[in-house]
């Protein structure tokens, strides 16, 4: 469902940003307001992940022109770890490993965190411990995943499902799922899928980044953008994502060329 | 004298030595008169004196290692003065007095206030309302029979059990900073744990350091007769400054049938300036022998001071089924260089070792782990197994790893692993995007991989070792 009416959460406006000196997006407009699903899909290196990337403040990207503001405030003048308080999400592509640190460790000390930033209550480890376990159940994780090191052995769909785990415990207003569904078999997308889907409501949105519209068949988009070459180049509906995957996207760089 | 003079000597750490030294140090400089006149002051009976003389004849026929992976300049070993009479500390009279800027770090690393005050110079009646706990910890010792005390003080009151022991495991010939160590050690600390005794709390030096500093060459000697168990720690995570720069201590073990020593450090000392100037150089000698049918002797070590460590706590595994185990973790900042590790010499049959070893370098600092395992030829059974992980804490710094194995027996089996990692942006970027800063995100991190190593550390001593590591990093990220 569009909602031309609910507040606006992100708005990107000209957005031009590089790594090491090299040019990756080339002028982004991108508007998400509260409720909405967006898609992001495009070919390999058409610079999706690292619009992920730019947004969450990862240090090696360079803005070089543009701005985005989120929540009403300016995103890009924040620190990574304040644009995650503040409510901005981003799930992994490939999430690290953290050898040594208990899974339980991390996640409450990101929990306490983002709590703390916010005004609210911090739990104690046996408190957390129940609501952890709670929040689990939602994506069909098992508790041992708890004691485990942080990501360290993870296949690759329970290092997604650890991902939107954290997702349901910051509770962000805008969440970016990068390529959430690579890496993860049938029943393990559904899960990851219906955990999303679970977690959506009128105050938050979500920015899907992905190559294929199968996760899209479980989580409804109400914008399809296509990607080329740094810049947004087509924006559609949900039927656009049928189209892409019926037809490739040469049809539509031959559009935009 | 004028107020900034005072203010100068007043100060605890740095310079706080204020007994005259021209009266009470021998000139610069090494030769048989500077032993002979050590041992003259200290009194010690001939043997003693025999025990230097040869140690040092030795040593002018020896030349300074230079196969360790550290760099530094010449030492001039005629330019130190090998002798100064022990000398008490200047006691404070209240924690009032004590320099700010250290009660800020004892803050930080979470030392008990009257350990605070030990360490800082103030008197510890003063504190404790005239009740000594070092005189009560001594008694409740000696009803049971342990021995412990300075190794002057062992020299004179139990010069049988001295002469047994000394330099049965490490041999004044060893190395050439042993040799050095055997002909001018000051002094150090003896301990004796007789037959069947469980030794009823762990001895720490911190009950001795309170008078007396030890000097550049301390000489540690620590025996189980059978059966005995002892956990001996060594040192504290407080900062600890000292004159010298030269430190070359050798310490000895011997555990006899059924015997179990635990000896664990934490050492903090001056690691010199951001550029690596002035730091302590620490060549230290340290071995176990496990000379008795199953004995066992731990090492664990928390290395964090020193411009430069030198340092391989070492286990001759002559029992059979005896054990040795070396856990360690050496973190290096700045300008800093380590090249540490240890060696396990398995001679008897049965005999296993553990070696597990974290390498933390940060800043410009160099960080080797050196570790041999020997598998002697009648060490039927012998197992060994070895862990060595580095982390690298941004891109300026190096780790090394040099592992030996020599097997003579082919019924042995050993085991050896390595890992690198890095502290880099992506790591710290993942945890900030779960809204967590830089400094806790590498806290957490290092903390995680040194877990294996804390958890051998008696509990209070590991949470002061996790803080010290912390502090020790601060600034080094970002």
């Amino acid at each position: 469902m569009t909602k031309p009416d609910s507040p606006v959460l992100l708005d990107v406006r000209g957005l031009h940003a590089s790594v090491a000196g090299v040019p990756i997006l080339k002028g982004i407009d991108f508007t998400v307001r509260a409720g909405e699903v967006h898609a992001i899909m495009g070919p390999n290196g058409s610079g999706k992940s690292t619009f992920s990337k730019v947004l969450a403040g990862h240090p090696a990207y360079e803005v070089s022109a543009g701005s985005a503001t989120f929540q009403g405030g300016d995103l890009l003048a924040l620190e990574a770890e304040e644009r995650a308080r503040a409510g901005f999400f981003l799930s992994f592509q490939y999430p690290i490993e953290v050898p040594g640190v208990a899974n339980a460790q991390f996640l409450r000390l990101a929990y306490n965190t983002v709590q703390g930033a916010r005004g609210k209550d911090e739990l104690d480890p046996l408190e957390f411990d129940d609501f952890v376990r709670e929040k689990m159940k939602l994506l069909e994780m098992d508790p041992a995943f708890l004691d485990r090191s942080v990501n360290a052995g993870f296949s690759g769909g329970e290092k997604k499902r650890n991902e939107i785990l954290q997702m349901a415990l910051l509770e962000p207003s805008l969440a970016f799922l990068d390529e959430t569904d690579s890496g993860l078999d049938i029943d393990a997308l559904r899960i990851v899928a219906h955990g999303v889907n679970q977690l959506r409501n009128d105050r938050n949105a979500v920015v899907l980044v992905t190559h294929y519209q199968r996760l899209l068949n479980y989580i409804t988009p109400d914008f399809v953008h296509v990607m080329d070459g740094g810049r947004l180049v087509k924006t559609g509906g949900k039927e656009l994502a049928l189209e892409l995957e019926a037809r490739g996207y040469d049809w539509i760089q031959k559009q935009a060329a | 004298m004028s107020g900034a003079l005072q203010t100068l000597i007043d100060q605890p750490y740095k310079h706080g030595f204020v007994t005259d030294i021209e009266t009470d140090t021998v000139p610069k400089g090494l030769n048989e008169d500077v032993i002979r006149l050590i041992s003259r002051k200290k009194n010690e009976p001939d043997w003693l004196l025999e025990f230097r003389l040869s140690a040092y004849r030795h040593w002018l026929t020896m030349s300074e290692p230079e196969w360790p992976n550290v760099h530094y300049p010449a030492i001039d070993f005629q330019d130190i003065s090998y002798y100064s009479a022990p000398k008490a500390k200047k006691k404070l009279a209240s924690m009032d007095e004590v320099d700010p800027e250290l009660k800020r770090t004892f803050e930080k690393l979470g030392v008990p206030l009257h350990e605070q005050a030990a360490l800082a110079g103030v008197a510890v009646d003063v504190i404790f309302d005239s009740v000594s706990v070092t005189t009560t910890y001594k008694k409740k010792l000696a009803d049971v029979g342990v021995i412990f005390c300075s190794f002057s003080e062992a020299v004179h009151e139990y010069p049988e059990l001295v002469k047994k022991y000394l330099g049965t495991v490490v041999p004044p010939s060893d190395n050439f900073y042993a040799a050095l160590n055997s002909a001018v050690f000051t002094d150090g600390s003896f301990c004796f744990i007789p037959k069947g005794v469980k030794c009823p709390m762990e001895l720490s030096t911190y009950f001795r350091i309170n008078t007396q500093e030890s000097g550049q060459f301390e000489r540690t000697l620590i025996v189980a007769e059978e059966g005995a168990q002892v956990s001996y720690l060594e040192g504290c995570t407080a900062p600890k400054f000292d004159t010298n720069q030269l430190h070359a201590a050798v310490v000895e073990l011997v555990a006899l049938d059924n015997a179990d020593i635990k000896y664990s450090t934490v050492q903090n000392w001056y690691a010199g300036d951001e550029n690596g100037v002035g730091g302590i150089y620490n060549f230290v000698t340290k071995r176990g022998l496990c000379q008795g049918v199953n004995s066992k002797i731990s090492w664990t070590q928390v290395e964090t001071g020193s411009a430069i460590t030198w340092k391989y706590p070492s286990c001759v595994l002559l029992g059979d089924n005896s054990v040795g185990e070396f856990y360690s973790v050496a973190l290096t900042n700045h300008k800093q260089q380590a090249d540490t590790g240890t060696k396990m010499i398995h001679v008897g049959r049965n005999t296993r070792s553990t070696i597990i070893s974290k390498g933390i370098s940060a800043g410009e600092s160099n960080n080797s782990y050196r570790g041999l395992v020997k598998i002697g030829p009648k060490a039927e059974g012998a197992r060994n197994f070895s862990q060595c992980d580095s982390m690298l804490i941004g891109s300026r710094c190096g780790a090394n790893t040099f592992p030996y194995i020599q097997v003579q027996n082919n019924s042995a089996k050993v085991e050896h692993e390595a890992t690198t990692s890095k502290i880099g942006e992506d790591q710290l970027f993942y945890f900030a995007s779960r809204g967590i800063d830089a400094e806790e995100a590498v806290s957490m991190i290092i903390n995680g991989f040194v877990k294996d190593v804390f958890t051998q550390l008696p509990m209070e001593f590991a949470v002061e070792a996790g803080r010290l590591l912390g502090l020790k990093l601060e600034g080094s990220v970002g």
